[in-house]
């Protein structure tokens, strides 16, 4: 039994050792002094901790300028999916008008198209809209998605129906019953689609690149792979670069996780 | 009743903003990314639209007699079915282990299984390629210490696939992992109880209860991860570029080049098409699978 026990927890630290050495070593590489990650024989620790990669992040290349430019776009996504995805997902799991489980299901089948099938007539609408190379066109293919719009129609539909149609008796708008009892209510799932909404956005790769042209609109990834084609043998800034890129989205997960596992065993019970 | 009608009506104001953003920023380019590809959308007509014109299946034809498609097809393919069952193995290996009754900080291992699925693609891609780096590289220098000879990874095109199916496993097994542990968890502990009372061994156990009770976690994970897998990016374009030889270039790939790089929208949309057409056919067949046993 013991020696069972040994070899278990001999897996389980394996399995983490490999799955944070990557991420251990581009903190480590990120804190050395130009050309030393770069030295055999190869070091893990830096010898002098040093700043000076970040720092020329920020004063040397116009880092800073991306990082603006991530929050912003990641943070209007954010605000609008929530609002757009719960107003649909509540209607959609709670509100009885004609034809709402048709159009669902139709809604659903976009589930089986990727997005890339779309991306190139969306460029050329986007162009026709004068929304190229703007924020606006950059955060708009996050506002309403059908995830999303799945993700709190499941919750909603746990909604007690006699405490909404109380307050519908007792005189309450549409509008008060959504704001006052179902808002509330569902705020937990709000929180796991927000939480999804920031990561996805901020970790965007493809579509920025499409869209933003102009590097000052850039956003950190894009920045970091332009970067990465320049200052390919300045290892040790790259790796301060990544850290900055990477930094914001472990935070953000470690202090929404519960929320964030919500949302994937959620999507998961009913594909 | 009036009260149905008012909700009728707070459902239209509801549903509009959405409606509205997914019809005409997902379903019309959809559909207008299908007859782009029947076009020859060109550099010319991004001038000036009028000069596009419909020329029938003649994309299709030209990419099916491409060297450049196939073996982007080829590549992509490699990518989906050794990285996707790759990945869903670890994912269920990973989450048995930290199931295991008795586990202690169980939530801490999970967390940090879990840590690289939320880092930005770009910016692991760009670690691992300096972990690739052949001289200088940190897996590099571990085989060596083990008598392994060094291997040129991304600059080989043998090896070049394997490198980033590594690296898409190693991003992507905690979220299925996840997946898998709500699955096991979701299995009353009785069967296992009684299970050992009758004398049955671990083997038996997986077999015919554990595997079984995470069927429809198994189907899900299996579709949403090729369908994720198909759409191989990011990878290749930080690290590799698509080279050596083509060896990493994807139909995604093939697609932003054509697209962006040469201005070619219609035959761009043509890949997106086949991209679209593989995926589903992938997803029909695991449902067949499933649905035969």
């Amino acid at each position: 039994m013991r020696s069972r026990a040994i070899l278990l927890y001999a897996l389980l630290l394996g399995v983490a050792a490999l799955t944070l050495v990557p991420l251990l070593w581009m903190v480590a590489a990120s804190f050395m002094s130009p050309g030393e990650a770069t030295t055999l024989p190869l070091r893990l620790v830096p010898r002098h901790p040093t700043f000076e990669n970040y720092l020329h992040l920020f004063t040397r290349l116009d880092l800073a300028r991306n990082f603006a430019n991530s929050v912003l776009i990641t943070v209007l996504a954010t605000c609008g999916s929530v609002v757009v995805n719960t107003m649909a997902g509540y209607a959609f799991g709670k509100l009885i008008f004609p034809g709402r489980d048709r159009l669902f299901r139709a809604l659903t089948l976009a589930l089986l198209v990727p997005a890339q099938v779309g991306m190139l007539p969306l460029f050329l609408l986007l162009r026709e809209l004068g929304l190229v190379n703007t924020y606006m066109g950059a955060l708009i293919p996050y506002m309403a998605s059908v995830f999303g719009i799945f993700l709190i129609r499941q919750y909603a539909l746990s909604l007690p129906g006699d405490l909404l149609d109380a307050a519908r008796v007792d005189g309450a708008s549409e509008f008060r019953v959504f704001w006052w009892i179902v808002v509330p209510t569902i705020k937990p799932i709000m929180v796991t689609l927000a939480t999804f909404t920031f990561l996805s956005a901020w970790n965007d790769f493809m579509w920025p690149l499409i869209i933003l042209t102009d590097s000052d609109k850039h956003t950190l990834p894009l920045a970091l792979a332009n970067l990465s084609g320049e200052h390919v043998l300045d290892t040790e800034l790259m790796m301060a670069g990544s850290m900055l890129t990477v930094l914001p989205a472990l935070l953000v997960f470690l202090a929404f996780q519960r929320s964030y596992m919500r949302g994937i065993t959620a999507g998961s019970v009913k594909g | 009743m009036s009260l149905e009608r008012e909700q009728a009506k707070a459902a239209r104001w509801f549903l509009t903003p959405a409606l509205l953003l997914i019809g005409m920023f997902f379903f019309l380019p959809v559909v207008a990314g299908l007859l782009l590809s029947f076009t020859d959308f060109d550099i010319y007509a991004v001038a000036s639209p009028d000069r596009v014109r419909f020329v029938g299946w003649r994309n299709y034809a030209d990419l099916l007699e491409s060297d450049t498609f196939w073996s982007a097809v080829r590549n992509t393919l490699y990518f989906v079915l050794v990285g996707a069952p790759l990945s869903v193995l670890v994912s269920l290996a990973t989450a048995l282990l930290v199931n295991t009754p008795g586990v202690k900080l169980q939530g801490l291992f999970r967390t940090i299984y879990f840590a690289p699925v939320v880092t930005p693609l770009v910016a692991v891609a760009i670690v691992w390629r300096y972990l690739y780096h052949p001289r200088y590289g940190l897996l590099n220098h571990w085989m060596e210490a083990v008598g392994i000879d060094a291997i040129d990874w991304l600059g080989d095109p043998r090896w070049s696939m394997p490198a980033i199916i590594l690296l898409a496993v190693w991003k992507n097994f905690g979220y299925n992992m996840i997946i898998f542990v709500a699955g096991l968890q979701a299995i009353p502990r009785e069967l296992y109880e009684a299970a050992s009372v009758d004398g049955a061994g671990p083997w038996w156990r997986f077999r015919y209860i554990t595997a079984p009770s995470l069927g429809p976690a198994f189907l899900f994970v299996g579709i949403t991860t090729m369908v994720g897998f198909f759409q191989l990016f990011a990878e290749p374009y930080v690290m590799t570029q698509g080279g050596p030889l083509g060896s990493t270039r994807s139909l995604l790939l093939l697609m932003y080049e054509e697209g962006f790089r040469w201005w070619r929208l219609g035959v761009a949309s043509t890949v997106a098409v086949l991209l679209f057409g593989f995926t589903l056919a992938g997803t029909l067949l695991q449902l067949r699978f499933s649905r035969g046993r």
